[in-house]
């Protein structure tokens, strides 16, 4: 995606977006080498997972805030924007704290997973806020409105398999193997908008709506 | 409870999202004309019908497959899928369903078309490479 990007000219103006795919990227040779180097089932590796899958969260939520600040660009709210995704994210990583420290197994790990989880369902709300905004906004621009409507998907599916894996704790090589699968969705979707749709390109976000407006 | 609550919100929102999503990529192809040429083998001139997709996407599985639209395809595919499956169930309780999901299903039958021109033109273009070289 990284390659796409810079091929069509857009590293700088989709910087968050490539840096989270530069993260991604960087996290998979990471959790590769140490696989290599410990082994499946060693504690070394069930750490990097979950750490860098924290982080690479986090990245993802950046983002997002960086879509927020492209959509909301013209109305000079950006430094509105970021103030109010630093307070979220702190707040979100003060709740998952006080969610397990009401447990006697204070793992960090366990934090680190229930962060993730609290990231992924907030960012789906904080995208689903930002389609609003785009069909408010009448955003016209192809590219942002694939890469909101992209994010949206990946957020959604993966807040559905935490869900899931709660209600349905015993299934969980199946909540195992998922989150892979689902992971190469938003790099080929952005992928497909930076290739088949130009800066330029312009769709009429009223009529992708669900409910006509 | 809290996770129950949790994957309602988020299939909810993936219905939508997805939804969207589809129709941002047949928007992308809708105002885009069909040549003569595959106005005759489709058989569609103006608008498209639902029952035209799974025969143009037997004849675009004909065509050389060009990598850019394997991804799109597949996506339609599933959003046609969805459609199929909504006025089955929930389309005998709403009947507006009904109507909505026949448009829908015409705009992804004229995508599939849209896709088959370029399947053609890249074939043509392979062809030719071949025989210069």
């Amino acid at each position: 995606m990284v390659v796409c990007a810079l091929a069509r000219r857009s590293f700088r103006r989709y910087f968050t977006l490539n840096l989270y795919m530069l993260a991604s990227f960087a996290t998979s040779v990471g959790r590769y080498v140490v696989l290599a180097r410990s082994g499946f089932t060693s504690d070394e590796y069930t750490y990097f997972y979950y750490y860098s899958d924290a982080v690479l969260t986090i990245c993802l939520y950046f983002a997002l805030m960086g879509l927020y600040s492209l959509v909301f660009e013209e109305l000079g709210a950006a430094t509105y924007v970021r103030v109010f995704s630093m307070l979220l994210l702190a707040g979100t990583a003060l709740f998952s704290y006080g969610v397990i420290h009401q447990l006697e197994n204070r793992m960090v790990t366990l934090y680190v997973f229930e962060m993730s989880q609290n990231l992924y369902f907030v960012g789906l709300v904080l995208t689903y806020v930002l389609w609003g905004a785009v069909l408010k906004m009448r955003e016209t621009r192809a590219r942002v409105i694939q890469f909101v409507l992209s994010l949206g998907v990946y957020f959604s599916l993966y807040a559905a398999n935490y869900a899931l894996s709660n209600i349905y704790p015993n299934l969980g090589h199946i909540w195992t193997y998922l989150p892979p699968l689902i992971s190469t969705f938003l790099p080929i979707a952005w992928c497909y908008a930076f290739l088949r749709f130009n800066e330029d390109a312009r769709l009429v976000p009223a009529r992708l709506a669900v409910i006509p407006r | 409870m809290m996770p129950a609550i949790i994957l309602v919100v988020s299939l909810a929102a993936l219905l939508q999202f997805f939804v969207s999503y589809c129709r941002s990529i047949i928007a992308a192809s809708v105002k885009q004309p069909l040549s003569p040429e595959v106005q005759d083998v489709t058989g569609i001139s103006r608008a498209a019908s639902s029952q035209d997709f799974l025969r143009v996407v037997q004849l675009l599985q004909l065509c050389p497959a060009r990598p850019q639209d394997r991804g799109e395809i597949r996506a339609i595919d599933a959003y046609f899928r969805l459609l199929s499956f909504l006025r089955s169930t929930l389309g005998r309780i709403v009947p507006a369903l009904l109507s909505w999901t026949d448009v829908e299903q015409g705009q992804c039958a004229y995508f599939a078309a849209v896709t088959l021109e370029r399947r053609i033109a890249f074939s043509r273009d392979l062809l030719a490479q071949q025989m210069s070289t």
